[in-house]
């Protein structure tokens, strides 16, 4: 019994460590990607970041996705910075159905509360 | 300024907070907020969403190498995250509603408090027994060393957990890891080994990051062009970073004059926050 635990414990180990390295490249290659295109097209122009400027158009997934169509480089970048927000959240997630199926049903849940009190925090800016 | 020496300015302080911050382990947020707000006046919400991204980079960076080695405890990971997540969401509030200044002062407390406590001795206390409630949850763990095993037992799971609330709302409010508090949590309260309570925390920081990290995006606090160079300085710097701590036996003057360095920032922080300069 003990013996079966800790052979699958040692599968997710490796799913996870390579989820998240995966999504660690992927979404920075995307951020350089989306960079070179900024600094190529907006190098030039003034910055400023010293107040608050209001939310932008690149939030949601509808925005972003015209906006990477249009090859926005702003849109770019934001969709890189949303997949690396995302890689701990899917490491959530794949924890639950690693726990999941070694058939612990307490860490399960617990996997599941956390990504609950995440989706949670997310649509809680949707209410403000 | 124009938006590409902005940019370069950025990216190059950025590659050396994230050498800073795997260098001393604290973390590249604690260099990368005071000079985003301090040196090019940006606005603090701006610096602590770009940093809350940096740190989720790093931090799975990171824990991706630890949890293939199997000493990282997933399970009190996964536990006391339910306690920085909450924390984190309601520190992501209290953000959003009180007074930059008020943030400034709170941030360099905190950074003075966490140098300080990188530089205390710490003495290992760990048991091979845990409390009752730490079997009930199956916290309990081992890790290997060199060739053997080594068992350890959780201890004092409550204190623990309220700790992490604590670090957690720490980490949504200032925009940190802040790991010198989840390593107080599980080291000083919960006497879990140094070798899993440091990699276990570094598990922990990417998902504490993530929940407060969607509140600041939705409220247009994560701006690409600022976020851009910061998430990819802070990672090259952290990579040199490893690269450095694996060739140089533990120097001591090194650390010092980052201790230094760390200690005038909080000052200037603190300072600055309460002449309501930020």
């Amino acid at each position: 019994m003990a013996k079966s635990y800790n052979f699958k414990d040692k599968d997710m180990q490796l799913v996870i460590g390579w989820l998240l390295r995966l999504g660690v490249i992927i979404s920075v290659a995307i951020v350089i990607i989306g960079g070179m295109i900024y600094l190529i097209r907006h190098g030039h122009a003034t910055a400023g970041y010293t107040t608050f400027n209001g939310v932008p158009d690149f939030i949601y997934p509808p925005g972003i996705i015209t906006g990477v169509l249009d090859f926005k480089a702003r849109a770019i970048i934001q969709a890189g910075i949303i997949l690396l927000i995302a890689t701990p959240v899917l490491r959530v997630i794949f924890s639950a159905i690693g726990f999941f199926r070694e058939k612990d049903h307490l860490y399960t849940a617990i996997s599941l509360l956390v990504l609950l009190i995440i989706i949670g925090s997310m649509l809680s800016g949707y209410g403000g | 300024m124009s938006i590409i020496t902005l940019t370069l300015i950025i990216f190059i302080g950025s590659c050396f907070a994230g050498l800073l911050g795997s260098l001393t382990g604290l973390g590249g947020g604690f260099v990368i907020i005071p000079m985003l707000t301090l040196i090019l006046h940006i606005d603090i919400h701006y610096a602590i969403g770009a940093s809350l991204v940096s740190v989720i980079a790093t931090s799975s960076g990171a824990a991706a190498a630890y949890v293939k080695e199997g000493i990282t405890n997933m399970r009190i990971g996964m536990f006391l995250e339910i306690a920085t997540t909450v924390g984190a969401f309601a520190g992501a509030m209290l953000a959003l509603h009180i007074q930059t200044h008020v943030i400034a002062v709170i941030f360099g407390l905190i950074l003075a408090f966490s140098a300080v406590m990188s530089f205390l001795k710490k003495v290992e206390t760990a048991f091979t027994e845990g409390s009752p409630a730490a079997k009930k949850l199956r916290l309990n763990g081992s890790y290997p060393n060199g060739d053997e095993t080594i068992k350890y037992g959780v201890r004092n799971v409550g204190g623990g957990f309220l700790m992490m609330i604590f670090a957690g709302t720490i980490s949504g409010l200032l925009g940190i890891g802040s790991g010198a508090l989840k390593v107080i949590a599980m080291d000083t309260v919960m006497r879990i080994p140094f070798k899993v309570s440091t990699t276990t925390s570094n598990f922990m920081i990417g998902v504490t990051a993530a929940a407060s990290a969607v509140i600041y995006l939705q409220r247009g606090y994560i701006d690409p062009g600022l976020s851009m160079p910061v998430v990819i300085g802070v990672l090259a710097g952290a990579l040199i970073g490893s690269k450095i701590l694996v060739h140089t036996q533990s120097s001591g003057w090194l650390r010092w004059v980052f201790t230094i360095v760390i200690a005038l920032l909080a000052v200037q922080m603190i300072y600055n926050g309460i002449t309501g300069k930020i």
